[in-house]
């Protein structure tokens, strides 16, 4: 497959390749904060959390809705022929709040949904992520219609278009290739998140007790480590990164907002879910790698090789590296605990 | 126990009367389904059909009904998904026992209720889903729509006779049979005029990303793009097009007919062209007739799902009205009767195939709204005429 992407490389334009590049390097992005989500939820829980795409989902609506509601405030029209650029303060404002809403979201989900079920075999646990899954799909297509105009929650039955937070001209023309804004803000944001992250993780006393837990909750338990106080952070922690991942997702590609049921937003999460169990699967630095391999390689396959195939591509990966490294990339091999 | 019994046994009672009740209440009416895509990314698509169709049992309502019957209309959102329009018809034909069933609009999702219809034996009509593998299903599956054959010719003879392109690219969706089917359509006709299709890319449902395949475009540097998709990823993929710095011209079919198509897309679709069944725009005394009255109730301009929701209805209840009996095999009967009945689509007539034979239009995008280019007739009907009333035509032979 490299031959092949080498081969055609050379056949076509360069600008191309620099610009799938670009392109592969921010959906990665996107990828890979939510990959972190699921793969520090199974550091600690071993269990795949299902719900955690529909986090991502409801990080993109959350945003439409408080930018419909400023936009409403302030008189400014974003959709259609009409549509101006957003003020400059708007995207970071979107995307602390955002990650606030959704930080509580994640919260909520984890106290009612999965802490009742700590002592229950992991299936349960898992069908219950599916039905967490399912109610936050169908609850952002409910119709409170009691409400006033301007506040659109809940979301909606349809595509919206979002507003345009960066603008649309290119920041900069290098050697016929246009860099976006975007694919520059985008990219820092996500890689700020991961470098806070780490940070957090290995150089904090939280990030400690998180890796003691994941380690081994019993013993962690017994050390005076709060297990469940851990518990509820690592939720709040992956849901803040994935209302950043669903914001920087529908900046990217505004007309996409499509509604919370819809298979775009599952594809989405299963493909990061790949990206999470490429890099291997509890390690956080693993699914950032994963992340922008997923994305690099669905990109660089669908501009080369056939664009339908996109996702065949990344799930053929997911299978190679089952056969021949199940682990991931950079996991390590853990004895089952019996 | 006693106590259980006393309470229970009223209730019981109360239950058998109210259904007794229930059924002399259904002899007194008519009971239709409709199942169509009331949310999802196709949306405006059942939402505008349904406004059309209760417009039409409104009406035959409010003047008495069928031989003294009422018409009812239940209705079950597919949400665009194939599998939930299997489900709404199995529910339809077997739990609410309708006579007949109207819907769906995407072409994938007619082929999967229609299949069921055609088990049951119930027949469906469908405003306006083009494939012709549609009807193809069997007697019992009817249209009020032309098919995409001819919708491929005239997005075809519109760019290579009114526009002058030679060189067009296509883009299409390769889960949607409409979309497939209008590609393959399009690029026979362009082809046979003399015209080049520098590439043919394909998408699927689930990516937001168009960029690989509109980069594979933009090499072959085309005049014009032909995207026979629907609104929501036209939109889409118009932006990231400009965005891209590709300056070709956009074509589509009737897929793109929403006011969410401007909403999303924004200035990226202004000046493109599409081909659509009918216009709001038509002067013909029937056309605005329906528009005022459509503006009346809803306050918007009818977009053609309404217009063909609206006409589809109508030209089913009248066949009801003909039908001896409300028996699937006499409605199907006189459906297949239907001639030069007066829609606001254009006169209908069904053919041998269970088609309507219709003239096409095509719009172009201007300042968000679809306005009225030229209409062009099926291939052989002569020229086209200078108004934009297409003229009622004698059924064209294929």
């Amino acid at each position: 497959m490299i031959a092949l992407l080498a081969s055609s490389w050379l056949n076509t334009d360069p600008t191309v390749f620099v610009e799938t590049l670009l392109n592969g390097l921010a959906v990665g992005s996107v990828y890979a904060l939510i990959a972190l989500g699921y793969t520090m939820v199974y550091g600690i829980l071993k269990f795949i959390n299902f719900a955690h795409s529909d986090v991502v989902t409801w990080g993109a609506w959350v945003s439409f809705t408080i930018a419909a509601a400023v936009a409403a405030a302030i008189g400014w029209t974003f959709t259609g022929g009409a549509a101006r650029p957003a003020p400059l303060w708007l995207g970071p404002t979107l995307l602390v709040c955002t990650m606030l809403v959704c930080g509580a979201i994640g919260f909520a989900i984890e106290r009612l949904a999965y802490k009742p079920l700590r002592s229950a075999p992991r299936l349960n646990v898992l069908i219950t992520a599916i039905g967490v899954s399912l109610l936050l799909q169908n609850v952002g297509q409910l119709q409170f219609s009691f409400l006033p105009g301007w506040l659109k929650f809940p979301f909606g039955t349809q595509p919206q278009s979002f507003p345009q937070l960066l603008p649309a001209e290119p920041l900069a023309t290098v050697i016929g290739v246009k860099l976006y804004w975007i694919d520059l803000i985008g990219f820092g944001t996500a890689v700020s998140l991961m470098v806070a992250l780490e940070w957090l993780v290995y150089h904090t006393k939280t990030g400690r007790m998180m890796r003691a837990v994941s380690y081994d909750v019993r013993t962690a338990a017994l050390m005076g480590i709060p297990v469940d106080r851990i518990i509820s952070f690592t939720f709040v922690l992956g849901s803040m990164l994935a209302a950043a991942a669903g914001l920087l997702y529908v900046t990217k590609y505004p007309g996409n907002l499509l509604q919370t049921a819809d298979t775009t937003w599952v594809l989405l999460g299963l493909k990061a879910f790949v990206a999470a169990v490429v890099g291997g699967i509890g390690n956080i630095r693993g699914a950032m790698l994963g992340g922008f391999l997923i994305g690099l390689i669905e990109l660089f396959g669908a501009r080369y090789l056939d664009p339908g195939l996109r996702d065949v591509y990344v799930f053929s990966i997911l299978i190679l590296v089952l056969l021949f490294k199940p682990t991931g990339l950079l996991g390590s091999t853990v004895r089952e605990k019996v | 126990m006693s106590i259980a019994s006393r309470t229970l046994l009223p209730l019981a009672l109360l239950t058998v009367l109210l259904g007794w009740a229930g059924l002399a209440n259904a002899k007194e009416e008519i009971v239709i389904g409709h199942y169509a895509s009331m949310t999802g990314d196709q949306a405006t698509f059942g939402q505008s059909e349904a406004k059309g169709v209760d417009m039409a049992v409104e009406e035959v309502n409010a003047a008495g009904g069928i031989n003294g019957k009422a018409i009812r209309v239940i209705r079950y959102d597919t949400a665009g998904k194939a599998q939930e329009a299997g489900n709404a018809v199995t529910r339809l034909v077997t739990r609410d026992r309708v006579v007949a069933v109207l819907g769906e609009v995407a072409s994938t999702l007619s082929m999967a209720g229609g299949r069921v219809a055609q088990q049951f034996k119930v027949p469906m009509v469908s405003s306006s889903s083009t494939n012709p593998d549609v009807t193809a299903i069997g007697n019992m599956i009817f249209r009020t729509c032309f098919i995409d054959p001819y919708q491929g010719y005239v997005v075809a003879r519109f760019a290579h006779e009114k526009k002058g392109f030679t060189k067009v690219a296509t883009l299409f969706d390769q889960g949607q049979a409409y979309s497939k089917g209008l590609n393959d359509d399009f690029q026979k006709a362009f082809k046979s005029m003399g015209g080049q299709i520098t590439t043919e890319q394909a998408y699927s449902a689930g990516t937001a990303d168009y960029s690989a395949q509109l980069s594979a475009i933009r090499e072959t540097s085309p005049e014009a793009i032909f995207i026979p998709g629907y609104y929501t990823q036209v939109a889409n993929i118009a932006r990231q097009a400009r965005k891209m710095g590709i300056k070709a011209v956009f074509l589509g079919g009737d897929g793109w007919d929403s006011a969410k198509l401007a909403e999303i897309g924004g200035e990226a679709i202004e000046g493109a062209f599409y081909s659509n069944h009918y216009s709001h725009q038509d002067p013909r005394p029937e056309v605005q007739e329906f528009v005022k009255k459509f503006q009346k109730q809803h306050g918007d301009v009818p977009d053609a799902m309404a217009a063909l929701g609206y006409d589809a209805a109508r030209l089913l209840l009248d066949a009801i009205k003909r039908s001896p009996s409300t028996k699937g095999a006499d409605i199907a009967k006189a459906l297949s009767e239907t001639k030069n009945f007066a829609g606001v689509t254009g006169m209908i007539s069904i053919d041998k195939d269970r088609n309507a034979q219709k003239n096409a239009v095509m719009l172009e995008m201007k300042e968000g709204k679809p306005a009225y280019v030229t209409t062009i007739p099926p291939p052989g009907a002569g020229d086209e005429k200078p108004a934009p009333a297409p003229a009622p035509k004698a059924p064209e032979k294929k």
